[in-house]
């Protein structure tokens, strides 16, 4: 396989940093960068694009669409936590057929990448929008939200059920190109989520992408009541990291070839290089855009930083890394190299 | 379009219940308009305040030899507030602005009444100042519930024609709410045009009075938001289009500044019936 060495010049202020490969694979898609927008944290990616250059990231996770529009839930809708927000904004959205002919037609003729979203409330609706999708142009992979916990019925939370999970994975493998690159979007908020990631992919998924928001509360000590509209909403930021970090391991351990997306809480280049590390192929970057727009691209050149720095010529040989066995070579060693891989 | 910078901290300074922070802004005070804001990171890279704090754009100076300075006022209402009102002369803070959509000038040389709840006076000098280079009669009215949070009175009484002061205690000026005078006080100018920032309350009551006095009005909302910039959909509240449909806006993007006629001020909070996307009565 050829990969295409990018470019991108002495980072500010640190010195030249070593051209290095930041390309990754996720099934048939190939990205040039590891870093994409979180699901809900990028809308559609037009208002980051005041801030950076949204071609030169991995590419755009857009905001869960479901098939009709969505007015999602009252105010509040948001938290402040330590170190991270809840949020039950309720899949507000356009609805399908609008996605497509606004977002969708304004991030390809601004030559994104774009990975779509999907949330249904039942397993027809996920179906149905694999099938709308199928015939549109500029879907680079889709990304099946099936654990958003702002919905009334946490029965619905579809990853909460490995059963469940499968059905909705299969009808999207069916109704979608046999080569689109598929991935499921799991929750925390179970007791085992590599048997959910199992499910998922023997119903077809192409990977998994981990974690969603994790469900908490906050109690307004004024009004002495639930400080949401919503009741619960999704604790995203830096305080979910560690959680996120553990479930790509998991998952990674069990499935030593599974294309992985990792999220949660990441801020920096050296947050990202822990999911690499970790196991994850591409990582996606969420709250700390609300912190910090222009972050995707800064986590970019950070990873490649941190990358360089540790003597890695490209990001594949850092992917999953930390898995090697205690007695295996440093990477001082580099001649060693071919012991260490599987 | 909106940039972000890194603004160097000039002067902080109280005034009543508040203090105003002057900050380096390069790129964002010279297109900045009466009405805009600018976000704050709080608490520096390793924060553990992830949301940034939103604040109304009160001055600004688009030359010196800053390049490009503004001011904004800020109530303490919790840590990252507080956080800011700590902040010294060379601190950095990092900022995003110009924010949203700003106040819609008049073009003609129509008598104007400006109001402001608190520190919600803020934005409304830039403003006053810019409606009487067009040759509009400026009135305006601030409240608080008490002295100490009314902002920027001597300032203002040197932009308005008149100058309106009512407090909840009696503490200065009248004592009650600034929409117990506003319909006299309109009626009293001719008022053709009202603009209004401060509480949810107050700009309801405002919006009605001028419907019912058949003026236009223009409010500027603060609702909780968590990235200022239109991604997150935290801040929206319900508003009726020109086709008479209602939709949840975002207040960052498609506000902060609403026509008062279209805000369904009594079903903020909530998702009225008819929204667009609004939730169907499930049948079970």
């Amino acid at each position: 396989m050829t990969r295409a060495l990018i470019s991108q010049g002495p980072l500010p202020g640190k010195g030249p940093v070593a051209y290095i490969d930041m390309s990754t694979q996720l099934g048939e898609l190939r990205l040039e960068s590891p870093v994409l927008t979180a699901s809900g944290c990028a809308a559609a990616g037009r208002e980051l694009d005041q801030f950076f250059d949204i071609t030169k990231i991995g590419g755009i996770v857009t905001k869960s669409v479901m098939m009709q529009p969505r007015s999602g839930r009252p105010t509040p809708r948001m938290a402040e936590t330590p170190s991270g927000m809840l949020n039950s904004i309720g899949l507000q959205g356009p609805g399908i057929d609008r996605f497509i002919e606004t977002d969708l037609e304004w991030l390809n003729q601004r030559g994104a990448t774009t990975i779509v979203s999907i949330a249904g409330s039942t397993v027809d609706e996920y179906g149905k929008l694999a099938s709308r999708l199928r015939p549109t142009p500029g879907v680079a992979a889709i990304e099946v939200n099936i654990s958003c916990p702002n919905v009334e019925n946490r029965g619905l939370v579809f990853a909460c059920d490995p059963s469940m999970a499968a059905n909705v994975i299969q009808l999207v493998r069916r109704n979608s190109d046999p080569r689109m690159p598929i991935f499921a979007k799991l929750s925390p908020d179970v007791t085992d989520i590599v048997s959910v990631a199992e499910s998922v992919v023997r119903a077809g998924a192409t990977g998994v992408s981990v974690i969603n928001t994790l469900l908490g509360m906050v109690i307004n000590p004024d009004t002495m009541r639930p400080h949401l509209a919503g009741i619960t909403g999704g604790l995203s930021g830096p305080a979910v990291r560690p959680v996120a970090v553990r479930c790509v391991w998991q998952i990674r351990q069990a499935f030593p070839d599974l294309p992985i997306i990792g999220m949660g809480g990441i801020r920096t280049g050296m947050d990202a290089l822990e999911f690499i590390l970790a196991g994850a192929s591409a990582v996606s970057v969420g709250t700390v855009i609300f912190h910090d727009p222009s972050s995707p691209m800064r986590i970019h050149e950070e990873l490649q930083r941190a990358l360089v720095e540790r003597g890695f010529s490209s990001l594949a040989d850092a992917i999953s890394y930390a898995h090697r066995t205690s007695d295996a070579p440093t990477l001082e060693d580099e001649d060693d190299f071919d012991f260490i891989t599987e | 379009m909106p940039v972000q910078v890194k603004g160097e901290v000039l002067d902080i300074r109280r005034i009543g219940a508040y203090h105003v922070l002057s900050l380096t802004a390069p790129g964002i005070a010279d297109i900045a308009r009466p009405g805009h804001f600018v976000t704050l990171g709080i608490g520096g890279e390793e924060s553990s305040m992830v949301l940034r704090r939103a604040f109304a754009i009160h001055q600004v100076q688009s030359r010196g030899v800053y390049g490009g300075t503004l001011d904004v006022v800020i109530g303490i209402k919790g840590n990252g507030t507080k956080w800011l009102s700590e902040r010294r002369r060379h601190d950095v803070v990092d900022i995003v602005g110009p924010l949203g959509r700003p106040f819609i000038l008049p073009k003609e040389r129509v008598n104007c009444v400006l109001i402001g709840g608190g520190y919600g006076s803020a934005p409304l000098f830039m403003l006053a100042e810019q409606l009487r280079e067009r040759g509009c009669r400026v009135d305006v009215v601030v409240g608080a519930s008490t002295e100490e949070k009314l902002f920027g009175v001597l300032e203002l009484k040197r932009l308005a024609s008149t100058l309106t002061i009512t407090t909840d205690d009696g503490s200065l000026g009248e004592r009650g709410y600034v929409t117990d005078i506003l319909p006299e006080l309109m009626k009293r100018v001719d008022a053709a045009v009202v603009y209004a920032c401060g509480p949810m309350p107050m700009l309801a009551s405002v919006a009605q009075i001028s419907t019912d006095l058949r003026a236009y009005s223009q409010c500027a909302v603060e609702e909780a938001m968590a990235c200022g910039i239109g991604v997150c959909m935290t801040c929206v509240l319900p508003v009726e289009g020109e086709d008479g449909v209602t939709r949840m806006l975002r207040s960052c993007t498609e506000g902060p500044v609403f026509r008062g006629d279209r805000v369904l001020w009594s079903a903020v909070g909530s998702i009225p019936p008819g929204t667009v996307g609004a939730p169907v009565e499930e049948a079970r």
